[in-house]
């Protein structure tokens, strides 16, 4: 780094288009990360300014005020006055606010500025405020706040020319620091009101535009049916624009081993590069376009302004369970995966209800359960016809997502019960402009989000494929052995084991053998179960829901799919709890508590139904 | 009046915000997203579930508050 580089620091309320202005400013070129011990994202970019001079630009997190009541906003104050342990204090920041919203927003202005450090004062959004008709006397705001005041245009290729300009040039001199008391903090708002009346006209508090989408979106009756048309479009895209593709990454990988294969002499080497890495690759990375599509839709539907309605209409329904409307989106992703709805928790500020999100999010139905349902439904449900209409095996299929959301609802209202901390968690929720979402800034969001899943898993699921496919591999059968090669492994001996603990459930050897790889991925326990009944590859699941249904009782197979239902499965999911909460406490909570919850179900399925059919 | 039985459209202006206990982080946070004296407030829209949440405009701003957070304000209904 050398000596000419300016370390800025981009601060400013939530929602005011401070990252869409970051993004303009510094491309693709950003480093994402967190600050050590929390998961609040730290996100650096950099740029070079017309004069040569490299510029480091800090996106902190947005924040309304300095009062810190929430770590990032404590982050946010540490980082600006240099107090943050191995973080330089920024030589400039620059202070954006949202040129419509300026009495909320010159409010965290004046306690930036009171921080007695360089400030240069970003007028963003500018485009939205003409179009509004506010009009803003740039000079005499300059003059009155006594910090350097540029417009910019965040959406706007060219937006922040003034901004590049100004940075560039001389840094500011700084005004005094001031203390912080609540008396003086009392004395901001007078002093915006002030500014606002020497400075700014505006024709109209209200966008006309929101005002008449927010009457349909919020209304009681049409803001529900337009948020279940938005979900429902949402999960068709998942399945239908993913699926394919997942299919498709799946056999490329499958080609790419089979040649592979043949470059390699037979025997465990080749066992381990084509069902280890490339089948373990193949799984990890076939998650992707699914989730990656659901990102999309996500980003979507947060850069328009329309997630915080989501929030606003079932935030009393989450509430009545412990959550919060903040908690659905989070929720929503898990259906696809709980790893991207575990990483989305971000978005909720409140600890508790933060925690609480997470310890449900994977009993949502994901994706990698639909493999094991189809299987058991299909081998074990007639396809009779209910009530002249429903198709038994679809209702099945819909109670088992029905027992996910209902658990999860218990789980909440439980958590909520038991937990010493009684005091009130607040809403206090923002709901922002509307806007046209800009392909720029959701295709960074895509970029930066996927990788961070991809980075996270890889090496978690690479290890235990491999330690999978060594315990299910060695030791070898001995010669002469007629039984399938697994029931000689290590595998085989735990599944024996393992017996002991699921026969109340009426799981056999084989059932509770593929528990094991299950634990790797769900998905996984198709193709155990086929190993174990040698019925060939999961290619031929006909044959395999032959061999099922020929092998086990209804009573057990109604009870692995509870199992499956509730199960602590995936370790990708206990690995991502352990990387967003920071402790292994809560691995273990969320572990215990699932499996407690799984086993009595499945106990209780499986001796009702055996009671029932004898 | 509180700002919880506020009727929706009505136009007001706050008069304060309470702490509902002693060092109270929400009628902190209130006061300073602008719920201070003589800021107009106005009932935007009311959740479709027990009537709960309320989304309150002031100034430019819409907040979306449960309404025991709305409970902690004082507003001044405008003499119409």
């Amino acid at each position: 780094m050398s000596a000419s580089t300016l370390r800025i620091a981009l601060v400013g309320n939530p929602n005011c288009g401070k990252t869409a202005l970051f993004n303009l400013l510094t491309g693709g070129r950003q480093k994402v990360a967190n600050y050590a011990g929390v998961t609040i994202e730290r996100k650096e970019g950099r740029f070079t300014a017309p004069s040569g001079r490299v510029l480091q630009i800090l996106d902190l997190p947005g924040t309304y005020s300095f009062d810190a009541n929430s770590p990032d906003e404590q982050i946010t104050r540490d980082v600006l006055e240099g107090n943050y342990p191995g973080e330089a204090a920024p030589d400039l920041i620059v202070c954006v606010a949202d040129a419509t919203n300026l009495r909320l927003h010159l409010r965290f202005v004046l306690e930036v500025k009171r921080l007695g450090r360089p400030v240069v004062l970003a007028l963003n959004m500018m485009d939205a405020a003409h179009r509004r008709g506010i009009e803003i006397d740039v000079a005499e705001l300059q003059r009155r706040l006594g910090l350097p005041v540029v417009e910019t245009i965040a959406v706007k290729r060219g937006g922040a020319m003034a901004l590049i300009e100004r940075v560039d040039g001389e840094v500011p001199v700084a005004a005094p620091a001031m203390a912080d008391d609540p008396e003086s903090r009392a004395d901001l708002h007078a002093q915006v009101r002030e500014l606002l009346a020497a400075t700014v006209t505006m024709p109209r508090q209200t966008a006309v535009m929101d005002d008449a989408l927010d009457r349909w979106a919020l209304h009681p009756v049409f803001g529900l049916a337009i948020l279940a048309v938005v979900m429902f479009l949402v999960f068709q895209s998942v399945y239908a624009a993913g699926k394919p593709m997942t299919d498709a990454i799946g056999d490329i990988f499958g080609w790419m081993g089979t040649h592979v294969a043949t470059l390699l002499p037979a025997g465990p080497l080749q066992s381990l590069v084509v069902d280890g890495l490339f089948g373990g690759l193949g799984t990890v990375i076939g998650f992707l376009p699914e989730i990656l599509v659901l990102f999309f839709f996500i980003l979507l539907l947060e850069e328009s302004g329309y997630l915080p309605r989501a929030a606003f209409l079932l935030d009393r329904l989450m509430m009545s369970v412990g959550l919060t409307g903040r908690s659905f989106i989070p929720l929503l992703s898990s259906f696809a995966c709980a790893i991207p709805g575990i990483m989305g928790t971000r978005s909720i500020q409140d600890p508790r209800d933060r925690l609480a999100t997470i310890l449900v999010a994977p009993l949502m139905t994901c994706s990698a359960r639909l493999p094991v349902y189809a299987l058991l439904i299909g081998a074990f449900i007639p396809m009779h016809h209910v009530l002249g209409i429903f198709n038994l095996q679809g209702l099945v299929l819909f109670a088992l997502y029905a027992a996910g959301i209902l658990g999860a609802m218990a789980v909440g209202w439980v958590i909520k019960r038991i937990h010493r901390d009684k005091s009130e968690h607040a809403l206090l929720m923002e709901l922002p402009s509307y806007r046209m979402p800009k392909p720029r800034d959701i295709a960074i969001g895509l970029w930066e989000r996927s990788s961070i899943f991809i980075k996270r898993l890889t090496g978690v699921i690479l290890a235990l494929t491999v330690l999978m496919w060594f315990i299910s591999t060695f030791p070898s059968p001995p010669a002469g052995a007629t039984g399938p090669a697994i029931d000689y492994s290590f595998a085989g001996y735990l599944g024996h084991g393992l017996q002991f603990i699921f026969a109340p459930l009426g799981f056999n050897w084989q059932i509770s053998l593929s528990l094991i790889p299950a634990f790797a991925a769900r998905e996984t326990a198709v193709a155990a179960l086929a190993t174990v009944y040698a019925v060939g590859g999961d290619a031929n699941t006909g044959g395999l829901a032959h061999a099922l249904a020929t092998n086990f009782s209804l009573a057990s197979a109604l009870s692995l799919l509870v199992w499956f239902a509730f199960a602590p499965q995936c370790m990708s999911t206990l690995a991502v709890i352990r990387r967003e909460t920071n402790s292994w406490r809560n691995v273990v909570i969320s572990f215990s508590y699932m499996f407690a919850v799984a086993y009595v179900a499945s106990l209780l399925t499986y001796q009702i139904t055996r009671l029932l059919t004898s | 009046m509180r700002l919880s039985d506020l009727p929706k459209g009505a136009p007001a202006v706050v008069d304060r915000v309470h702490d509902a206990h002693a060092a109270d982080p929400i009628a902190q946070r209130l006061r300073d997203l602008g719920f201070v004296d003589g800021e107009p407030v106005r009932v935007v829209a009311i959740g479709p579930l027990g009537a709960d949440p309320l989304l309150i405009q002031i100034g430019s701003t819409r907040f979306a508050l449960r309404r025991s957070e709305a409970h902690r304000v004082t507003v001044r209904q405008e003499a119409a």
